[in-house]
């Protein structure tokens, strides 16, 4: 069992989940209550990580983290470092990755609170702000913790473009998806066995957790 | 403190918008018209939910929008009580806090026990911890209006609020409004399409089609005098028809194929003035077959049954007075219909009554200050 693997998927999961969350809830409520034209581009580029291999993606990620291209340049200057090969860099890679499992979810929930109910807020002399607060929030927060939920164990469990961007750095990039596929090529079948029924378990039990908010009554007295 | 709202809105597009109004302090203004004649969206306007119009509202000293001068105010800072066609309950609170919520900060305490009063003069007591969907629609209906109530408003917005229920509930919900009204003080405009509805409970209608207001009057001068075809038609009348003004010595007369009808009140127009002329169903009155009565002298018009309609206790009788277009249509009790022997093919006469019959003048030929609603607000 690599704990120091299990810590850095934690760890990579909160920094991916606590920055998608308020960018999900804010680009998620734009694209529910706004027509613009090239919408349906917006939405698809957000989808894309939905459809596109790991490995493609990864793979442009870790060209465009290069030190030669802006944004690998922008993080330099910023910091000193690289991007590639860093905890940071596979940070920034989930949250590209995770991009639909944050936004679409609230998005949906956002679509579903009718137009009337903020103008009600509005008439009743509801700032925008308290109209978020009082009314809205309330009633897509089952969007909200199924964005955070899904958001979350999938960074967990992701493989694919955290390899190709991060590889495999003992306490830096090495999260516990890879340490699996390390201690299989190792011929660790215990550690392997133990570190992918964890995975099976959290996996699981948030699952549960969306589906069950998505199937039971969420609200008082909504049915 | 309450006070008059006055509007005067022009728009082209997304939406056309053409209307002036003034309604008091107390009164009832029903705005009518077909789908997409503007209803909602001056509602909404004023509400300040919808902004792309130019012009002015007024609410006693307060200024709500003035695009000459750039001043729109947001809906919160425009103290409307507004009841939603669907009611736009907050569905996740009590209707107790649906209420307390548009009061804004104050003593809980206090917003409870108004909450409560507000929702004892709507007939909720005892529902105050109901969420929105264990209320039923007529009770959901009522919480709207006690919602819309609870923000102190300084005038009273109602969208269809009567559509989304049963006819049973509807008629129930439209007499505890009339009731409720008569202790706010502050303008109340209603839109609907239901005429019915709008004559029961409003002090003045106003008659919208493509966003123009057509006549703003009180609803028998509307029904007796329409300012133009196109409003009687909007309003379901029947028996418009074209005319053309004589004058017989010093009386006028007016001409109607081979008829000459006398007119209680002169139109003051020229002789040979093309017009078009309403009578209302009321103000046809048939002859008694072989008992010829006094009132039978005035306007006698003949014609031939071309239809009797049974509907109930009423028969719409349609008569063929000459030419092609000249197609009377008189509603009489089922009874008088076959006690005069009213079927299709039958000779009958009818008394026009002259007081009855309002002239409409060509658009354009209109005589000066000849106002057509009490307040003169029209905009035809």
């Amino acid at each position: 069992m690599d704990w120091t693997a299990f810590r850095l998927s934690l760890e990579l999961a909160a920094w991916t989940t606590g920055i998608l969350l308020p960018l999900g809830l804010m680009i998620g409520r734009w694209l529910a209550y706004h027509r613009f034209p090239g919408r349906g581009f917006v939405e698809a580029a957000i989808a894309l990580p939905l459809v596109l291999p790991p490995t493609v993606l990864g793979y442009y990620l870790l060209v465009s983290f290069g030190r030669d291209m802006p944004i690998g340049q922008f993080w330099a200057g910023l910091t000193g470092s690289g991007l590639n090969f860093s905890f940071a860099g596979i940070v920034l890679a989930s949250i590209v990755f995770n991009l639909p499992f944050a936004i679409q979810p609230v998005q949906r929930a956002f679509e579903s609170v009718p137009l009337h109910l903020r103008e009600a807020a509005w008439c009743s002399g509801l700032s925008p702000w308290r109209t978020l607060s009082a009314i809205e929030l309330p009633l897509v927060w089952p969007g909200v913790v199924s964005a955070f939920v899904l958001t979350f164990v999938h960074t967990i469990g992701e493989f694919g473009v955290v390899l190709m961007v991060g590889g495999a750095i003992d306490g830096e990039t090495k999260t516990v998806a890879i340490a699996i596929y390390d201690r299989v090529q190792a011929f660790d079948d215990e550690a392997a066995g133990a570190m992918s029924f964890l995975l099976l378990v959290v996996s699981f039990v948030a699952i549960g957790l969306v589906y069950g908010l998505a199937g039971r009554g969420r609200i008082p007295g909504v049915r | 403190m309450s006070a008059d709202l006055t509007l005067d809105l022009t728009a082209t597009r997304p939406i056309p918008l053409d209307v002036r109004l003034r309604v008091a302090a107390g009164e009832l203004v029903a705005l009518v018209g077909p789908s997409g004649s503007g209803k909602t969206t001056i509602l909404r306007t004023i509400a300040g939910l919808h902004g792309r119009v130019h012009g002015r509202i007024c609410c006693g000293d307060e200024t709500w929008l003035d695009t000459s001068s750039g001043i729109r105010r947001t809906p919160q800072d425009r103290r409307v009580g507004m009841v939603f066609q669907d009611y736009a309950l907050f569905p996740h609170m009590t209707a107790r806090r649906n209420l307390t919520l548009a009061m804004g900060r104050g003593n809980p305490s206090r917003q409870a026990e108004r909450a409560a009063g507000l929702l004892a003069r709507v007939r909720l007591q005892g529902l105050e911890e109901r969420y929105p969907q264990q209320l039923s629609g007529g009770q959901q209906q009522r919480v709207a209006v006690a919602r819309a109530l609870a923000r102190d408003p300084r005038v009273l917005l109602l969208d269809e609020p009567f559509s989304a229920v049963d006819m049973m509930t509807r008629g129930r919900l439209q007499r505890e409004l009339a009731l409720l009204r008569r202790s706010i003080d502050i303008p109340i405009i209603l839109v609907t399409h239901d005429l019915a509805e709008a004559t029961a409970l409003a002090d003045r209608i106003c008659v919208l089609h493509n966003g123009r207001g057509l006549q703003t009057a009180i609803p028998e001068e509307l029904f007796r005098k329409p300012a133009s075809p196109h409003v009687a038609r909007l309003l379901g009348r029947q028996n418009v028809f074209a005319g053309i003004i004589r004058h017989e010595g010093t009386s006028e007369r007016l001409s109607w194929g081979r008829h000459v009808l006398e007119l209680a009140r002169p139109s003051g127009l020229a002789p040979g003035s093309r017009v078009h002329w309403y009578i209302p169903d009321s103000d046809i009155v048939l002859h008694r077959r072989g008992r010829p009565s006094l009132g039978e002298r005035e306007n006698p018009v003949s014609g031939v049954v071309q239809d009797c309609l049974v509907l109930g206790a009423q028969t719409s009788v349609t008569l063929q007075c000459g030419e092609v277009d000249q197609l009377l249509r008189l509603t009489v009790s089922t009874h008088a219909a076959r006690r005069n022997g009213l079927e299709p093919g039958v000779e009958a006469s009818v008394s026009l009554l002259s007081n009855g019959i309002h002239v409409m003048p060509e658009s354009g030929t209109r005589p000066p200050g000849r106002a057509v609603s009490r307040q003169g607000e029209a905009n035809d």
